[in-house]
């Protein structure tokens, strides 16, 4: 009943060249979705790699893995590290799914048929959703001039077993949290700090900026698309209500309540996909910049971590001078500290840099498509108009 | 966005265009359309075109008694005229008329009109006035003509007498022997003459001077076809007001006619206890309803013909200030219609005197199961708002729903032939002050009586059970019920599609907002001009989505809601039918006692109670056939009323939704435009 849904799923994942490119195939486990699978082809060719194509079969935990394993390295403090994909979300659409089958029995035929066409449109639209936001953390490491020569990524992409991740336990969770408390307490105090750096002031008030607008709009764009959705919906029972009042009767009115059922029908398809193309070009543009200016922001406190490090280093190294005291071991800390501090500079800079190109080019690209599947849709809608109307005026 | 703009409208202009055209067009289909054809009609005074016009929608309402009391002979109660009988009017018209048209151009046949005219009616008359007698004058000749068939000898030596007398020429023997045969076979063909005389009569008025002697020979005929109903008369020209005279008359005749005609045969020996008892109550009522009975079956002309009476409720107004304001609202009729004292009049009525009418109509129409449009229901919590909210835009819009009901629904009364004819209907439309109307309020003594009588209704309706013999009433009863109930869904579903647009439009506007903000912090100029541009777009969009949601609502869900009501309406003629069924079956049952009762004294040999006995079954027999009469009467009424009820319906329906769909189209178009517009900036960042 689902796989059929899907199958649509390939024509919009399809990749230009960028040295790697990924295909997910539909490999979902419709049945157990919180683990779930995406079967990860890889094309490339880089010298770095044992084969040129290859494919592999990872979770949503692996993907995870590979992102903090990122985090983690000390050697890409300075970059921006690529946001990790969302867990997707079936929990709703299981919920209608379970739904409908408790409910098989005291629907009516019709409504059976609109439910499950509802669910399976939204499965579609989630599962779309779920391998784009995959593909592109994947991209998106690939097209990294370092990143994409780290270990754990050749790991991920070619080693065809399971990795055996396991998922993080209550106490690391915990520890996370308290990380995160003192990262974001940490991250006030460090924002108070004055750059030296004209180029860092700015972006640090930017992407602060910026990264609120962005969060308050990928909210609105989430409430707007679903209240989009609830309208199509409505439409859809507007046509099955419009169908029974037409199957009532044989008379001339019931033929023409009908038709105009079949149109809202129409009607109905169209409006869920012009919802469902907002979700995916706009909202999740958005989330996704949400996340990245997230990961961009993350890099701006590293640097301004390293900032201080540096300074206090500075200041203690002054302090061990005037007492002469453990000079050499603060003059290396001061030093590697230094060094830190400018390589991340160095780095974040044109990190920074792209990341604002590449923002362009994704909200141009999105916008456009946008744009285009919108007069897709609103010319098909009007067609659909003009043509039932024809029929509906010939009629009366 | 220059540039884009200057794009973008090529395309549309084709796809607008044609969609403009079309609308064009179908107004001139709709309405000078059909005055085109009445144009044509074989009308040959140019001099005054208007009257010609009005003639139409009154030659239907006339000619329409004669088609149908012509065909009852053939169907006696079957009331159920099948539509091509209306068809075979129009048809068998052209063919007589133009023989006819020949004929009467000769000055004398036309000598009648003016004289009957002028004898109810006061001699002074206006062109406007003048009209209806003519009609009525020609129906009643019409009776005259048909009782030759019917082998009434009297009255047709009268009228051979007549017509020696008077016209000496053998056209003119000719023109009546021809009819009375047309007669015979197809009673519908005597419609033409109620053409022709009309058209000819401004001929008349060139040639007074030959008026007189026909004058009497004609009125008397008139008047001793009426004779026999005088206190009918009389008392429905009591309650007709101001222009009741030609009314009357014309009720007289179709009255008259209906007695006549042989359905009520066998009710013969009744015929003088209803013209008795009439004057109590029904006059007004049964007067009424022989013209609209019979305009149901012309019912598809009419709808082609528009009414000529255009109702505009507009300019709500508050007036007074806390608790006892109310909204006056502004009741503008334009009418060609000749019972109306003017052309164009306007009146203020408050919410309640629209309540008090269908309060007044209903007591008076529904009882015989006519369908009477419900008003709008009082909204208790929308008032107080009004009341007390300034200047609140969800009273605004409260405060135009309910002028738009109101208007819909006094163009629903007005659409009803027999409402139309209700004192009560030109009182609430032309008379300047109205009694303020009682008991409509909710919270009052009234009210509350009015909810227990709704609620007695209730239980009784559960009590009665009626075995239903008529099948029609039976699948109607069930349809009715299973699409009100379908109605009912489909008006939820269409409510919360109406709040869910509204709700996307307040996001899509909060998200515009959004997306301006997040332009003016980006950093890239083409980027930060696109999102801003998004957001203009977003803007727009949010206000297609007010108005498909206004749309949704004013032409979708009110519809259906409308129609809830109706339905309800509806039903309750049916309810009004199963009351008159229970009077029958509980007089049936009366008799049976008395009978009974009769039985035992004969057994006892009771001579002197036996009389007594006699007399209340003589009584009660009566009444059992009168109430079986009136069941009759009321299922035949009903019955009628549910079909042209159903082709309002369908033809409300197809209008509205095209409509409907028609805005969706705008709409849409219009949000192809502002993508269009957009999309070049997309393309333009950098």
């Amino acid at each position: 009943m689902m796989q059929e849904g899907l199958d649509d799923g390939p024509d919009f994942l399809s990749e230009e060249d960028r040295g790697v490119s990924f295909f997910f195939p539909f490999l979902i486990s419709v049945l157990s979705l919180s683990s779930y699978c995406v079967l990860c082809m890889c094309v490339s060719t880089l010298p770095n790699f044992k084969q040129n194509e290859f494919s592999v079969v990872r979770q949503h935990e692996e993907f995870i893995w590979l992102h903090d394993s990122f985090v983690e390295n000390e050697e890409y403090a300075g970059y921006i590290i690529p946001p990790a994909p969302p867990k997707p979300d079936f929990d709703a659409s299981r919920e209608k799914l379970q739904k409908l089958g408790e409910g098989e029995g005291s629907m009516t035929k019709e409504e059976f048929t609109k439910m499950k066409q509802e669910l399976e449109a939204e499965y579609l639209a989630i599962f779309k959703k779920t391998v784009a936001m995959h593909e592109v953390f994947l991209c998106r490491v690939a097209a990294h001039p370092v990143l994409r020569k780290d270990l754990n990524f050749h790991v991920f992409l070619e080693y065809n077993q399971d990795l055996s991740v396991r998922g993080k336990n209550k106490k690391e969770k915990l520890e996370d949290f308290f990380k995160n408390v003192v990262k974001s307490a940490d991250g006030v105090l460090v924002a108070g700090v004055k750059d030296v750096d004209d180029f860092f002031e700015h972006e640090k008030t930017f992407l602060l900026e910026y990264h609120n607008r962005v969060k308050d709009a990928s909210a609105k764009s989430d409430r707007m698309i679903r209240s989009h959705k609830s309208a199509a919906d409505d439409i859809n029972r507007i046509a099955s209500t419009l169908y029974t009042l037409g199957t009532q009767d044989s008379t001339d009115l019931c033929k023409f309540f009908l038709k105009v059922s079949e149109l809202f029908e129409k009607t109905r398809k169209i409006e869920a996909r012009v919802a469902a193309d907002e979700d995916l070009k706009l909202a999740d543009l958005l989330k996704y910049y949400l996340r990245e200016s997230q990961a961009a922001k993350d890099l701006l406190y590293r640097r301004g971590r390293a900032l201080v490090d540096y300074e206090n280093a500075n200041k203690a190294l002054d302090k061990a001078r005037a007492k002469n005291k453990d000079v050499l071991q603060a003059e290396t800390t001061q030093q590697v500290c230094c060094q830190k501090f400018e390589k991340i500079s160095e780095s974040a800079k044109q990190e920074l840099i792209d990341f604002k190109t590449r923002r362009v080019a994704a909200f141009r690209k999105n916008l456009v498509e946008l744009a285009e599947l919108e007069l897709k849709h609103a010319k098909g809608n009007l067609q659909l108009l003009h043509s039932c109307l024809g029929v509906l005026k010939g009629d009366t | 966005m220059a540039a884009s703009s200057e794009r973008s409208p090529p395309p549309f202009p084709d796809s607008e265009e044609p969609e403009l055209l079309e609308d064009s067009d179908e107004g001139a289909d709709a309405f000078t359309g059909t005055s085109i054809s009445e144009m044509d009609s074989p009308s040959p005074d140019s001099t005054r075109p208007p009257k010609d016009i009005f003639n139409e929608p009154l030659e239907d309402i006339f000619s329409d008694p004669l088609s149908n009391i012509n065909s009852e002979p053939q169907k006696k109660v079957d009331t159920k005229i099948p539509s091509p009988s209306s068809d075979e009017v129009v048809d068998l018209f052209s063919d007589p008329l133009d023989d006819d048209s020949e004929v009467i151009s000769s000055p004398e046949v036309q000598n009648p009109m003016p004289d009957l005219l002028n004898e109810p009616v006061q001699a002074p008359k206006s062109d406007v006035l003048g009209e209806p007698p003519v009609h009525k004058n020609a129906a009643r000749q019409q009776y005259i003509f048909e009782d030759p068939p019917k082998g009434s000898s009297k009255s047709s030596s009268v009228k051979k007498a007549a017509s020696a007398e008077l016209f000496g020429d053998e056209d003119e023997e000719d023109l009546f022997k021809e009819l009375p045969k047309v007669v015979t076979k197809k009673p519908q063909p005597l419609g033409p003459p109620v053409d022709v005389f009309t058209e000819v009569k401004s001929d008349v008025k060139v040639k007074p001077q030959v008026k007189d002697d026909p004058t009497d020979l004609f009125t008397e005929e008139a008047l001793t076809a009426p004779a026999p109903k005088p206190s009918a008369s009389s008392s429905s020209s009591r309650t007709n007001g101001v222009h009741s005279e030609e009314h009357d008359l014309f009720s007289e005749a179709t009255v008259e006619l209906s007695l006549d005609s042989p359905r009520n045969d066998r009710k013969k020996k009744d015929a003088v206890k209803p013209s008795v008892s009439a004057p109590v109550a029904p006059v007004a009522s049964s007067s009424s309803k022989a013209p609209s009975k019979t305009l149901e079956e012309l019912e598809e002309e009419e709808s082609e013909d528009t009414f000529d009476l255009n109702i505009s409720v507009t300019n709500p107004e508050k007036v007074g200030d806390g608790m006892n304001a109310y909204m006056a609202y502004k009741v503008s009729t334009q009418t060609s219609l000749t019972m109306f004292r003017s052309k164009m009049f306007t009146v203020r009525r408050r919410f309640s005197d629209f309540l008090g009418l269908y309060e007044k109509l209903s007591e008076k129409h529904s009882q015989n199961g006519y369908i009477v449009p419900p008003p709008p229901e009082k909204s208790i919590l929308g008032m107080t708002k009004v009341k007390v909210g300034k200047e609140d835009p969800s009273s605004a819009e409260f405060v135009e729903r309910r002028r738009a009901a109101l208007e819909r629904y006094l163009q629903r009364v007005v659409s009803h032939p027999s409402l139309l004819q209700d004192p009560d209907v030109r009182e609430f439309l032309e008379k300047e002050e109205l009694p303020r109307a009682v008991s409509t309020q909710a919270l009052s003594g009234a009210g509350f009586l009015k909810m227990l009588n709704k609620a007695t209704d209730a239980v009784s309706k559960m009590t009665i059970k009626m075995n239903e013999q008529d099948v029609w009433f039976d699948e109607k009863i069930q349809d009715v019920e299973n699409e009100e109930q379908h109605m009912r869904k489909l008006h939820i579903m269409v409510e919360s599609l109406v709040n869910h647009r509204k709700e996307l439009s307040g996001n899509t506007a909060v998200f515009a907002k959004s997306v301006a903000m997040l332009g003016s912090s980006e950093d890239n100029t083409a980027l930060s001009r696109a999102l801003s541009q998004l957001a203009e777009v977003e803007d727009r969009i949010e206000q297609i989505h007010q108005e498909k949601a206004a749309n949704d609502f004013f032409t979708f869900s009110e519809l259906l809601a409308d129609y809830i009501r109706l339905l309800g309406a509806v039903k309750g003629c049916f309810d009004q039918r199963m009351k008159a069924w229970q009077r029958w079956q509980d007089a049936e049952n009366m008799l049976q006692k008395k009978r009974e009762a009769e039985a035992k004294l004969l057994w006892a040999n009771k001579p002197d109670k036996l009389q007594q006995a006699k007399d209340e079954i003589a009584e009660w027999e009566a009444k059992v056939t009168q109430y079986e009469r009136e069941f009759e009467r009321i299922s035949a009424t009903v019955r009628k009323e549910v079909i042209r009820f159903d082709k309002e319906k369908a033809r409300d329906f197809k209008r509205q939704i095209i409509k409907y769909l028609e805005s969706l189209l705008n709409s849409q178009q219009q949000l192809i435009k502002y993508w269009e517009a957009f999309l070049p900036e997309a393309k333009a960042i950098a």
